[in-house]
């Protein structure tokens, strides 16, 4: 363990109302029945977009837990990479399968020319 | 009933909830574009619309993650998403558990699929029938392929599957349309949303058109999501729907990249009496 048990927790917050109901009550207790490090943990208490993000968790699962908690999309793109800029390249999952840098990273692999500062800009045009 | 209608587009949550941040004038001729696709629909006169979706753990886990699965239900529920946030409004969609029972008992003469008497639409189909069945007045047929928990269905697989729902559409007596929805190279959910390989979606879709069953399915899934991103995983639903048309020829009436939407926008179909 344990992305897996932070996924699993995560698709059963992003499904289901009756978990939702009790991770807003107590969102720490609505863990504890989940195997998780306590990084994992807190990451989810917070939330940590950034961290999950770095954890691995997969974006379909963590943009549903952001439009959860009424994170901006502009916002939600941008906690994502400040989790890759603090904690480093995605650890494990789908995106750490070709190793996962950055958005430089990946547009350099695909031959655009977008660089940091233009994403950048682009970010504060979002409302 | 023999096939009567096979169509694709995307299914981007930004494409609804997004809306208001697009050019007016792209995300406007996209709209047409659906809204075109939605007149095709209706004037085919379905008594269901299949909609081969890639969800995104809506429903599918990696606890149990199936290849193939084909909803079996009266209704059905969506979306799971924030409302606000999809700008679609929670409702009730119609299903049809008899027909869905049918359907599903002849694709598994031909490929091995989990069937599902729950299932809760996601974006990957709401947004679509936002578009296409505005008043949820068609029943639908959801059908998934594990687009998104490696190991994936594999491409030559999907295509089979695309082969068993065509087989199933004309066995049964009801007029059966198919609408497949799916990427294709995006980033979705990741900080590279908004990045779009346009040269590469317009070759895929150029195999897609011509309806390529080898071109189709030559892409290999490491250099798959170097080139097109996680998202470019969804073109299983595209490649379904391109072996449910039985070879028919293509036209893509709508591309466009909207980056605020995180896709290259796509509305197509095919011809089935070609």
């Amino acid at each position: 363990m344990s992305l897996y048990a932070v996924q699993k927790f995560l698709y059963r917050l992003n499904r289901d109302p009756d978990a939702q109901a009790a991770y807003r009550a107590d969102r720490r207790a609505s863990t504890s029945s989940f195997d998780l490090t306590d990084e994992e943990r807190e990451a989810l208490v917070e939330p940590d977009i950034g961290l999950l993000f770095h954890l691995g968790v997969n974006g379909q699962i963590l943009m549903h837990f952001a439009a959860l908690h009424h994170i901006e999309w502009a916002a939600y793109l941008r906690l994502m990479r400040e989790g890759i800029e603090t904690h480093g390249p995605v650890r494990e999952g789908v995106y750490a399968v070709t190793g996962y840098e950055g958005v430089d990273a990946h547009a350099a692999s695909l031959g655009h020319r977008t660089t940091r500062s233009e994403e950048r800009k682009q970010d504060h045009e979002c409302p | 009933m023999p096939l009567i209608f096979a169509g694709v587009c995307s299914h981007a949550p930004g494409i609804t909830g997004r809306r208001l941040l697009a050019d007016p004038d792209v995300r406007d001729d996209f709209y047409a574009a659906f809204d075109d696709l939605r007149t095709a629909l209706e004037a085919a006169r379905p008594d269901a619309v299949v909609v081969i979706a890639a969800e995104h753990f809506a429903n599918f886990f990696m606890d149990n993650m199936p290849s193939f699965a084909i909803g079996m239900a009266d209704h059905y529920e969506g979306p799971i998403e924030d409302s606000d946030w999809l700008a679609i409004d929670k409702t009730v969609v119609p299903g049809n558990r008899d027909l869905s029972q049918r359907f599903i008992t002849e694709v598994m003469k031909g490929s091995d699929v989990s069937y599902a008497e729950e299932w809760r639409f996601d974006h990957g189909i709401m947004v679509p029938l936002h578009f296409l069945t505005p008043r949820y007045d068609l029943p639908v047929i959801p059908v998934n392929i594990n687009c998104q928990g490696p190991p994936l269905t594999p491409l030559h697989r999907a295509w089979a599957f695309g082969e068993s729902i065509r087989a199933a559409a004309d066995a049964l007596p009801e007029r059966l349309a198919v609408i497949g929805t799916g990427g294709i190279s995006h980033w979705p959910a990741t900080p590279d949303s908004g990045k779009i390989n346009e040269p590469w979606d317009r070759d895929f879709l150029d195999r897609w058109a011509r309806n390529d069953r080898d071109a189709l399915l030559d892409y290999d899934d490491q250099q798959l999501y170097a080139d097109a991103g996680q998202g470019g995983f969804e073109i299983r639903t595209f490649i379904a729907v391109s072996a449910a048309a039985g070879g028919a020829p293509g036209t893509v009436h709508f591309y466009a990249p909207i980056p605020i939407f995180a896709v290259g926008c796509t509305v197509a179909t095919y011809d089935l009496a070609a």
